[in-house]
């Protein structure tokens, strides 16, 4: 009987993170539109709303001292983003018109070429991009680096940020979302409050928009809490990334399928890996694996380490340094695990936390920014007849689905779940769809949730490369790379059963690339006790997809991205 | 009463030196450095709740270090003064500290407090020769502050106990890290500092030449970088039996015991 | 070049880093070294200078200028740079010293260099050594003009007793600022302290998983007690319960620079390394010969902690008692 992460749920019930607002009236901090997430669906939300509060200033005056205030749980805009990142730059042309063209945006300029290969273990084999994969008109970003920029336009605009500040609750009245509560600071490893104590506040406002991100602790409240959950379970991928230093400048992106990842059917090992060049003289290498896998002894962060010794990517790196580390997971269920609806009363929701991402494209960040984009126009509709209707909110939905992010999402709706066949006969379903442009029609395929996968052993980490320090690193350096100093006494943030089957465990130890977790020895039975080390976390959120259940630590707490 | 805090905003994330000019690059992301939260934190303490008493903070740095300034005033500081000019750039202590001091000088506070040190370790003793050209009693170290009448009375703590020391207001503090526990700022205050009176001079509004500050104006200069020497023999035995005296040996060889 | 040494004192001895920076002076190579000692009953501690390289001792011998405040010592340290014309004053790190360099640099205008390990002529010009991210890199730092004031890094040079001769001595009278005269030492109280702080303990001994219980926590402790020192512990103990946080030594704990740091049972992941590198001398016991900890250790020992730590314990207690 083979044993599942989803034996052991996370003691976790979503109606812990929704209530209503409990600080005195005055008390609370009103805002007019309340964005969560200093991402680019946030900012792009935000920053759009400036530009239409700024054309109607009779609404921006109803809307008090703050008419739009962004939270973000990391130290600034882009602490807590990692990407490739190849953009689309559709989304940004449309949000800023003629105030900026995509040149004047921090990147690292246009996709010159292209290649793609398939890796065994000593080779690579060079194969045309497959139709999902041109990349010829878009642009080469540090996502981190976007955000920081994406910032600013916003604060130009009106926009007031308040990093270091988690979302911690959902609060509703009367049925309709009307803020959130913020974390608190200052508590103890027990959740004692120390002498520093500062509880979190009521943050009230006309409009919430969530635009977490991936895994994002509200919007997975919120689904849960008004029912819009999909039919169609969502899944990730865990991507796991570095930043180099190199002497030689890459000229071209590079996508890898293949090896490190197994191609069998069995070990249902979907993904691969991708190279892009930043500038003259750095370039970022990431692999990106599907949290469907069934081994236990499955590291992404290890298969990026093992990527690095084949001999054409080792050449890549050689005489180089590296400078940056990340982690990250992607929803992946593309459309059909898209939300029933994206509203609720008060409430839009954006970006990654819904699941707007093409992972045969490998492409999401325009999708956020357009659904951030369109969310200003659709909050601010609400906002202008006065009163708030909850249907209002609703046309938020109809813009979304006369948009791009669903005609692309629909367009390569299927892709993702034929992989499960094996990458050669999934490789060849794929090419088939994306070719019919979507209109073959396997019917649908159902996915089963990451956590429900059945764990097998097949003794993986052998071949992981030990670290040389040099080409090759371990966890702890590399969370030392993130940037990640979060304070240790604070309590644990992550919901975890602690006595689960040593499968479980030891899964658990390797998919997570920041070493939380530790399997203590076995009392002589299958079960052990997981150890955690939640400071390490640099909330990839890769355990939710796998059994467990990510909540934000205290603001400020996690990775400090800057190249990412 | 006035109370004016000296913050610095310094490098965060991991270090690294610019080979160019072979100092701190600071080009990266910065925040307020932990020390000084612990002087900003005192006199917010000295403050309490009392209206006739305005805290200030003043920092001298590139624009940046306006955030810093920010982050003080949603800590509950009154006013913020940014001395922000390229020129600055490169003074060492001499320069920094005529800087400040006529920044300070011309506020004329009751109490000038700074933080231990600074954590890219570039602002220590700043206080010392600040106190110097504002010609007033300085006091460091200091583990508890309190005021009364004009005077105050710091407990600092030494190798051997503690030491009590009073001085005549006006004077220069700088304090310790176990003075006290700096607070967060809360929403409310990081949303209010917005609206807090925040001003920015530079030089020539403080009535200071550029040859007297930055690297011209600086009697120090930093010449060159080179690998520190290495830890010199390092040893590595396995243990036979006999580990305990060999490390006893060493030990002895290196005077430690 | 004219250098001064400014010596610091302790009830009736010499402090010991102020020494070792007036034996470095003396081998300068740049003529005579004079130096200052400043409190009540000083004037007896003059000749014991003279052994360590000073040719001349400046006294200010005042019971009222005991209490270690350093803008009175600024007053005579100007004096006597002026009168004396020095060009080069050097201090060794300490709270009253640091403060007084510093005080002395504004009131001179003069260049301070400080926490510096090491100082050189290089062609007939002063070159000081300081290191810089956390010990990773050496500055090397001048100064434009003189006075060239040097406070330098607790513990950098040893005080080899030499044979110097009987200093001369001139005692000096200095006209104190008024806000020299501020500051007042109201009391003082020596602390029966249990073990130095693990901020100012000279030595630590820090303990990790590699020691297999909390309970063996007691040979970490043991082990500092006979040595003198404080115990520090690793973030995994830590969050494992094995030891208080306040212990906690590293990028999230606290960063030390003991003179000896021994580490027990610690792999030496770089979240420790950055609280701990720069301690100057490392001793590290661990039983995996790969531990990272052993490519920055001064002396690494592959062992068995439990083995070797008790014996350790008693050699060094033996040592000390003998």
């Amino acid at each position: 009987m083979a044993v599942r992460a989803s034996d052991y749920p996370p003691p976790f019930a979503p109606p812990e993170f929704v209530a209503e607002p409990t600080d005195p009236v005055d008390e609370r901090i009103e805002v007019g539109v309340l964005i969560v997430g200093a991402g680019p669906a946030g900012l792009a939300c935000a920053i759009r709303l400036g530009q239409l509060l700024d054309e109607h200033p009779d609404v921006a005056e109803r809307l008090g001292d703050v008419p739009v205030a962004v939270v973000e749980k990391g130290k600034q805009a882009g602490s807590h983003l990692v990407s490739g990142a190849v953009v689309n730059p559709r989304a940004l042309r449309r949000l800023f018109g003629d105030r900026y063209r995509v040149e004047d945006l921090p990147s690292y300029g246009p996709v010159h070429g292209e290649a793609v290969y398939v890796l065994t273990r000593r080779n690579s084999l060079r194969i045309p991009p497959p139709p999902t994969m041109r990349n010829h008109g878009n642009w080469i970003f540090s996502l981190s680096q976007l955000a920081r920029w994406l910032a600013e336009r916003a604060e130009e605009g009106g926009a007031m940020i308040l990093p270091e500040t988690a979302a911690d609750k959902l609060l509703v009245a009367h049925g309709r979302v009307v803020g959130v509560r913020s974390g608190d600071k200052g508590r103890g490893r027990d959740g004692q409050p120390m002498g520093n104590f500062e509880p979190g506040a009521d943050l009230v406002a006309k409009v919430t928009v969530l635009a977490e991100g991936t895994q994002g602790h509200l919007t997975g409240v919120a689904l849960d809490r008004f029912d819009l959950r999909s039919d169609e379970p969502q899944v990730w991928e865990l991507g796991v990334k570095e930043v180099w230093r190199v002497p030689t400048p890459l000229r071209s992106i590079v996508h890898t399928m293949g090896w490190p990842l197994r191609t069998r059917a069995k070990y249902r090992e979907f993904g691969g890996s991708f190279i892009y060049p930043m500038g003259d003289d750095m370039l970022t290498i990431g692999m990106v694996v599907g949290l469907d896998y069934r081994d236990v002894e499955l590291s992404a962060h290890d298969l990026l380490q093992e990527l690095k010794t084949h001999p054409k990517i080792r050449k890549l790196l050689d005489g180089g340094e590296r400078i940056g580390w990340g982690a990250k997971t992607i929803p992946s269920g593309g459309f059909y695990s898209l939300p029933k609806r994206l509203h609720a009363p008060g409430l839009l929701l954006c970006g990654d936390g819904v699941g707007m991402v093409n992972i045969p494209r490998l492409k999401g960040i325009h999708y956020a920014i357009e659904s951030g984009r369109l969310a200003a126009e659709s909050a601010f509709a609400a906002l202008r007849r006065g009163a708030t209707p909850a249907s209002a909110l609703g046309s938020y939905d109809e813009a979304v689905e006369q948009s791009f992010i669903y005609r692309d999402l629909n367009e390569v709706r299927d892709m993702r779940q034929v992989f499960g066949r094996g990458f050669f006969v999934g490789g060849a379903l794929a090419s088939a769809m994306t070719v019919s442009k979507g209109r073959l029609d396997l019917g649908k395929l159902r996915a089963e949730p990451d956590a429900e996968q059945p764990l097998i052993r097949s003794g993986r980490a052998a071949s992981y490369p030990a670290p040389d320090g040099k080409i090759t690193f371990d966890k702890l350096s590399s969370v030392f790379l993130s940037g990640n100093k979060t304070r240790d006494d604070q309590p644990d943030h992550i919901r975890i059963e602690r006595t689960v089957h040593r499968d479980v465990a030891d899964m658990w130890v390797h998919m997570c690339p920041a070493q939380v977790y530790e399997a203590a020895a076995a009392d002589g039975g299958d079960t052990v006790t997981v150890q955690v080390s939640p400071s390490n976390c640099v909330q990839c959120g890769a355990i939710t997809a796998k059994g467990g259940r990510l909540t934000p630590p205290e603001g400020g707490s996690g990775p400090e991205y800057t190249l990412a | 009463m006035k109370v004016a805090v000296c913050v610095k905003h310094v490098p965060e994330g991991s270090p690294r030196l610019d080979p160019g000019s072979k100092r701190l690059d600071r080009s990266g992301e910065g925040a307020l450095n932990h020390f000084d939260a612990n002087a900003v934190e005192e006199a917010l303490r000295l403050k309490g709740s009392d209206a006739d008493t305005e805290v200030l903070v003043v920092s001298l740095g590139p624009a940046k270090a306006a955030d810093s300034l920010r982050k003080a005033l949603a800590m509950g500081a009154d006013r913020a003064l940014h001395v922000s000019d390229d020129g600055v750039a490169g003074s060492d202590l001499v320069a920094t500290s005529k800087v400040l001091a006529k920044a300070l000088g011309r506020e004329s506070p009751d109490l000038v407090l700074f933080g231990q040190q600074a954590s890219d370790s570039d602002g220590a003793v700043l206080w010392a020769a600040v106190a110097e050209r504002l010609r007033r009693p300085v006091v460091s170290q200091a583990a508890e502050l309190s005021l009364a009448e004009g005077a105050l009375r710091v407990k600092r703590q030494t190798e051997f106990g503690y030491d009590v020391i009073e001085a005549p207001l006006p004077a220069v503090v700088a304090v310790s890290d176990a003075i006290n526990e700096p607070r967060y700022p809360s929403l409310k205050g990081i949303m209010g500092a917005k609206k807090k009176p925040f001003d920015t001079v530079s030089l020539a509004d403080l009535g200071i030449e550029a040859g007297e500050v930055g690297e011209a104006g600086s009697q120090t200069e930093v010449l060159a970088l080179s690998e520190p020497p290495s830890r010199g023999d390092a040893r590595k035995i396995e243990d036979d039996g006999n580990a305990a005296q060999a490390i006893v040996d060493f030990l002895a060889e290196k005077r430690l015991v | 070049m004219s250098v001064l040494v400014f010596l610091e004192h302790h009830g009736t001895e010499l402090q010991k880093g102020s020494l070792g920076v007036l034996a470095k002076a003396a081998t300068l190579g740049g003529g005579d070294v004079a130096a200052v000692l400043v409190g009540g009953g000083v004037s007896s501690l003059a000749p014991e200078a003279g052994k360590f390289g000073a040719a001349k001792v400046y006294v200010v011998d005042d019971d009222s200028l005991e209490p270690p405040l350093p803008q009175a010592r600024v007053d005579v340290l100007a004096k006597v740079v002026r009168d004396g014309g020095y060009d080069t004053v050097l201090f060794a790190n300490s709270v009253l010293a640091a403060d007084a360099a510093a005080g002395l640099a504004a009131r001179l205008d003069a260049g301070l260099n400080w926490d510096l390990v090491d100082v050189e002529l290089r062609d007939g010009e002063l070159v000081g050594k300081r290191p810089a991210l956390q010990d990773s890199v050496l500055v090397d730092v001048g100064w434009k003009a003189a006075p060239r004031l040097a406070l330098f890094r607790a513990g950098s040079f040893d005080a080899p007793e030499g044979a110097g001769g009987e200093p001369e001595v001139e005692n000096v009278t200095v006209e104190l600022e008024d806000y020299s005269r501020g500051a007042k030492v109201v009391s003082q109280e020596q602390e029966e302290s249990s073990g130095p702080s693990i901020e100012d303990a000279d030595v630590i001994v820090a303990g990790g998983r590699g020691l297999g219980a909390p309970e063996n926590f007691t040979l970490a402790e043991e082990l500092a007690r006979a040595l003198g020192g404080a115990v520090g512990a690793t973030r995994a103990v830590v969050d494992a319960g094995w030891y208080p946080y306040a212990a906690q030594i590293g990028q999230t704990g606290k960063v030390v620079s003991p003179k000896l740091y021994v580490a027990l049972g610690i792999s030496g992941a770089i979240q420790h390394k950055v609280g701990m590198q720069s301690s100057n001398v490392i001793v590290a016991i661990n039983k995996d010969p790969n531990a990272p900890i052993f490519e920055f250790s001064d002396l690494g020992v592959v062992g068995d902690v439990h083995e070797i730590v008790p014996k350790l314990t008693e050699l060094v207690q033996q040592r000390k008692g003998s």
